[in-house]
């Protein structure tokens, strides 16, 4: 093992063989640090290599189709590869200069071009993205200039559809001029350009991104929470049983666990909803009336059962796999020094199930960042989380530019989170004291 | 679990409430999954207990959901004895939904379990470099929405070898998308993380010593991973690979993206036609699903007692 | 990586090795699938012995731009919504199709007089046209029925929850209609600021009483639970819901949002040839007709009508059911895709926004 040239027994003995000559050397007359140094280097290499082919792996497998699926939120070309001309006049002149003959003519000549080659819509598609409602107008435009069109063309096109004049296109056609862009993310902060280029806030009514990063990990974090007070008792009833009792019970864990995502959300949705199982219940019961039937799902309320149930297994098997190795003589020795049982347990007991709670925590919060399939179907409408907006963005709108932008800031808030856990309570250390 | 014969009243009148608290979080765990057994057999196709099933009137249930799994596919639902069993297991869309389920789980729970293990390995000893970022890369599978992820792989499983072009070569090669082994690497990929994260957290709790001990008593580094850590971190070990197969086994995303029509899973088929009608076929799936692993569960537990009564070993 | 890459040439060529004769058709599932299945698929065998293999997809939209911008485009024919068709086709990824190509009708009606309005497509031929309709559980309403959009909106006359999809295409215009707006104007008021104010204030009086829902399956199963006693679904969805499963439910055709499914081939079909043969069998005029024996969804061509008989119950009469009845046209709003291509983004995020204020 690599470790055992690094035993602290073997180090005090060279170290006591060495002293008095100055610098400190091994048994066979080599200095010691760079003895150590040498073992460690062989060390790091020996940990390296077992690392290396899960990396390797996640690295061609995930990293690079991530990267390159990530990329769009900065780099669409719909506009620059497709309207060269245009594009052009836009990098020789200077912002806010008004579109001249020139320009007119570059644009006509790209309309024509890229009307012909079908591509009006890519154009078109982009445009719209920072400037809604301008994609007829390409596309229309294309329709027409299709078949020919005329000198002086800056009234050609004027004619066509006056919006050409619009100076808010003009300089939305300028920055897309450069395929890198940083308007998706900017969108996704409820951010946008005026005509001048400067970044101000959309309208109020329009704001709904920040607001949505907020709640998604406010419910995350309050999911995480619930998992742990309602798995902690578990895992750790699971851990001390015997055996054979723990393995039974550990079946009624396992059992949601193997239950498909939708069969659990539509479970709860039976069980929740106003004319649902656990509102017949409490009618029958007389606890409530029946005209005031408790209204549990399509809301928050639905999302936080829903996700908590769905989300509790990866909390309690952790946290039941580190309480299974914790040895019971520490709390017993506690005891037997006069500790009471709750100091026992907050002093000995909790601090060695930091481990378990600490993946447990990582793997519901991240897990709950994500979802987004349970709160669309259970969660109304206050239960809409950011992974909805980018479901909705990749397969409904299919602007996959704004998705990933979305997908990039989510990551990013998720690894910032990771960097703070680990600065806080550490991911790999999370030793005893 | 015992009370102690040192508790004080006190200490019993807790652990008596604690049981209770823990019957009540296991039954919040069971409720969603007691109420769709009957439901399967609903002669409705909706989620609902009909007023016929509340009266436990014999035409409110029926097996239509668990003959459905069988005929939905099949070329000849009428024939008879053996032409409709063998019909079912070549045909029946719920019956290849299954095969594939099991296939792509089970390769790729083999394949994130392998490298996640010996991965963790290397994260947990101290000497590891850069163990923060490489630790961040190894669970961002996870970070990652699927749908993004998704597509991602899709491009790249397209078209596997463009990477090579970045270093100038340009070979040809087959695609991964639409294959087996597409779907098996990409939930293999999503599995990973979890096998990282559980098996890290043992291997914290998990004493260095005993391992130079082993070495020092003469073991190879093989014989000392086989019978001295393997059995420690199992407990971990197997939660990873647990949570590896069901994400592969509940993974709908990657599938619709990645997987052809050869590589139709269950969670495809449940997922199916959600624009129309959820049938209730998926509750007999679950259900179905749910008595096959208790069953599974039980032998298991079964033959380890009995292994143990043999071996005279008794239980804790 | 070397093993893996000789691997995947193996299980690649052997996959692909029997891609002699068939055709990769994509569409939505479910019970749609199935009516395909039946209507298309099966007698197209029969006849070209050509082999199709239905892939289900969620959207069938989003692979296909995947696998057109991957270039890996393993399907051949995808059944796609308008505006989708429309945009793939402005940028580029579709096949053109020439109505003349497409089978006369019987009568010998050419193709292209012989589908319904906007069913024919630079790119794409319709097979189907589909409505959301306004549903409502009779027994909630002793005495007087709703009738109108207008009653969806009243919830004093009309006691009970609402059921509405959790996007702006399909819940404003219904807000516009039940307002007093025309159906042919209602794109003309929701293109302006004032419109798409009135739309909202209009769908704030009924905020506090709707169930979202998300997937098309969900407002039948609300309308069977009694959670709604009204909600807006799919026609087809609810036709099988009253005939089928006789649930006590009634179909209110008054503001009526009509939406087409469209066939589209991408360039780099694997198999165009076979696609093209498809196409054009599947949108002919006694396919489109068989089609509603399966499903209560209209035949874009006006010669299928006529031929639209039983459903498979073999009693229930289709025609009324279809949303293309005159009856269901009366006050019906079809969809424009122009318009959504170009205020979807801007009227998603501003649904959103509101939806997530309380």
């Amino acid at each position: 093992m690599a470790n055992a040239a690094l035993d602290p027994h073997a180090a005090i003995a060279t170290t006591a063989s060495g002293v008095g000559q100055g610098v400190l050397t091994t048994a066979d007359g080599r200095p010691l640090a760079r003895a150590l140094a040498r073992s460690q280097g062989r060390a790091r290499r020996k940990a390296f290599l077992l690392v290396l082919p899960l990396l390797a792996f996640i690295l061609i497998t995930f990293v690079v189709p991530i990267g390159q699926m990530l990329q769009r939120s900065f780099y669409n070309d719909g506009f620059s590869v497709h309207m060269p001309q245009v594009s052009a006049w836009f990098a020789a002149t200077e912002r806010g200069t008004p579109p001249d003959d020139a320009a007119w003519a570059a644009l006509a000549a790209d309309l024509t071009a890229s009307a012909e080659a079908r591509t009006i819509g890519v154009v078109g598609t982009r445009i719209n993205y920072d400037m809604s409602g301008t994609r007829s107008l390409f596309t229309s435009t294309g329709r027409q200039v299709r078949s020919g069109i005329e000198p002086p063309y800056d009234q050609a096109l004027l004619d066509i559809n006056p919006a050409w004049g619009d100076p808010m296109l003009w300089s939305t056609m300028r920055e897309a001029a450069s395929p890198y862009t940083a308007n998706f993310y900017l969108a996704s902060v409820d951010r946008t350009r005026d005509e001048q280029g400067q970044i101000q806030q959309v309208e109020e009514r329009q704001r709904v991104y920040l607001m949505l990063f907020w709640r998604t990990f406010w419910l995350s974090a309050v999911i995480t929470a619930l998992t742990f007070v309602l798995g902690f008792p578990i895992a750790h009833l699971l851990a001390t049983l015997p055996m054979r009792k723990s393995n039974l019970l550990m079946i009624l864990v396992l059992l949601p666990f193997w239950t498909s995502l939708l069969v659990r959300t539509t479970s709860w949705m039976v069980l929740l909803q106003q004319q649902g199982v656990i509102n017949d219940l409490l009618v029958w019961l007389g606890v409530i009336g029946g005209g005031e039937r408790l209204q549990m799902i399509y809301n928050q309320t639905g999302t936080i059962i829903a996700m908590t149930h769905i989300l509790l297994p990866f909390m309690i098997l952790p946290l039941y796999s580190v309480m299974r190795t914790i040895n019971p003589s520490y709390v017993r020795a506690a005891r037997s020094l006069g500790a009471t049982s709750w100091t026992a347990f907050r002093r000995i007991y909790f601090p060695q199930t930091l481990p378990g709670l600490g993946a447990g925590a990582m793997l519901v919060f991240i897990l709950a960042v994500g979802y987004y399939i349970t709160p669309a179907l259970v969660g109304g409408s206050s239960g809409q989380l950011i992974s909805n907006m980018i479901a909705q963005h990749m397969t409904g709108t299919l602007n996959w530019s704004m998705a990933a932008a979305l997908a990039a800031l989510l990551l990013g808030a998720v690894l910032i989170l990771y960097w703070l856990y680990d600065r806080l309570v550490g991911v790999d250390n999370l030793k005893l004291g | 679990m015992a009370v102690p014969t040192y508790a004080s009243p006190l200490e019993r009148v807790w652990h008596y409430f604690y049981l209770a608290i823990c019957a009540a979080i296991f039954f919040f765990l069971i409720a969603p999954i007691i109420v769709i057994i009957p439901l399967s057999f609903n002669a409705a196709p909706y989620f609902t207990f009909t007023p016929a099933m509340r009266s436990l009137d014999p035409d409110g249930f029926s097996l239509r959901w668990y003959e459905s799994l069988l005929t939905f596919g099949m070329q000849n639902p009428d024939s008879q004895g053996w032409a409709f069993w063998s019909d079912a297991w070549t045909n029946a869309k719920w019956v290849q939904a299954a095969k594939n389920s099991i296939i792509i789980g089970v390769f790729s729970t083999l394949v994130a379990t392998v490298l996640g293990t010996l991965a963790a390995l290397g994260l947990s000893r101290p000497e590891m470099p850069f163990r923060r970022a490489i630790m961040a890369i190894l669970i961002s599978p996870m970070i990652v929405p699927l749908i993004i992820t998704a597509t991602g792989m899709f491009f790249f499983y397209s078209n596997p070898c463009e990477l090579l072009t970045l270093f100038g070569f340009s070979p040809e090669c087959g695609r991964l998308a639409g294959t087996y082994l597409g779907v098996i690497l990409a939930h293999a990929t999503l599995g990973i993380p979890f096998v990282i994260i559980t098996v890290t957290a043992t291997l914290v709790g998990f004493d260095q010593s005993l391992n130079r001990a082993a070495a020092s008593l003469g073991a190879n580094p093989r014989t000392t991973f086989f019978k001295v850590t393997m059995p420690l971190i199992l407990p971990g070990v197997v939660s990873g690979a647990l949570f590896a197969f069901v994400t592969s086994f509940d993974e709908v995303v990657a599938v619709l993206f990645i997987a052809g029509p050869d590589q139709q899973t269950i969670p495809r088929q449940m997922w199916n036609g959600i624009r129309e009608q959820i049938s209730p076929a998926i509750l007999a799936v679950a259900t179905l699903l749910v008595i096959s692993s208790i069953a599974l569960l039980t032998t298991v537990e079964l033959l380890r007692r009995r292994s143990e009564r043999i071996r005279g070993v008794t239980p804790r | 990586m070397k093993t893996t890459l000789i691997l995947t040439t193996a299980l690649t060529g052997f996959g692909f090795a029997a891609a002699a004769q068939e055709v990769n058709v994509v569409s939505w599932g479910g019970a749609y699938e199935v009516s395909q299945v039946e209507a298309y698929n099966k007698p197209f065998t029969a006849e070209t012995g050509i082999k199709v293999n239905m892939i289900a997809a969620d959207n069938p939209a989003t692979p296909l731009r995947a696998q057109v911008e991957a270039n890996n485009v393993t399907g051949d024919v995808f059944d796609i919504e308008v505006s989708d068709a429309i945009r793939l086709c402005d940028e580029g990824a579709l096949v053109e199709i020439d109505p003349a190509d497409l089978p006369a009708a019987p009568d010998g009606t050419p193709a292209a007089e012989d589908f319904v309005p906007g069913a024919l497509q630079e790119c794409a031929v319709a097979n189907i046209v589909w409505g959301t309709v306004i549903s409502y559980n009779t027994t909630k309403f002793e005495g007087q029925a709703p009738s109108t959009a207008a009653d969806f909106f009243d919830t004093e006359t009309f006691p009970g929850k609402r059921g509405l999809p959790k996007n702006p295409k399909r819940t404003l215009y219904l807000a516009l209609i039940a307002d007093g707006v025309p159906a042919e104007e209602v794109y003309d008021v929701l293109g302006t600021d004032e419109g798409v104010e009135r739309a909202f204030a209009k769908l704030d009086t009924i905020k506090a009483d709707t169930v979202w829902w998300d997937a098309g399956a969900q407002p039948v199963q609300l309308l069977a639970d009694g959670e709604v006693s009204m909600t807006t679904v799919y026609n087809g969805r609810i036709f099988d819901a009253i005939v089928a499963e006789n649930q006590p439910f009634e179909i209110i055709w008054d503001g009526q949002y009509m939406d087409m499914d469209m066939f589209v081939i991408p360039k780099d079909a694997p198999n165009p040839e076979a696609a093209m043969e498809y196409l054009k069998f599947a949108t002919g005029t006694q396919r489109l007709a068989d089609q509603a024996k399966y499903i209560a969804y209209g035949p874009s061509r006006k010669s299928s009508a006529s031929l639209v008989g039983l459903y498979q119950d073999g009693k229930t009469e289709m025609a009324p059911h279809m949303p293309t009845s005159p009856e269901a046209l009366e006050n019906a709003v079809l969809d424009d895709p122009e318009f959504w291509a170009d205020h979807s983004a801007e009227l998603t995020e501003r649904f959103n926004s509101w939806l997530a204020s309380s």
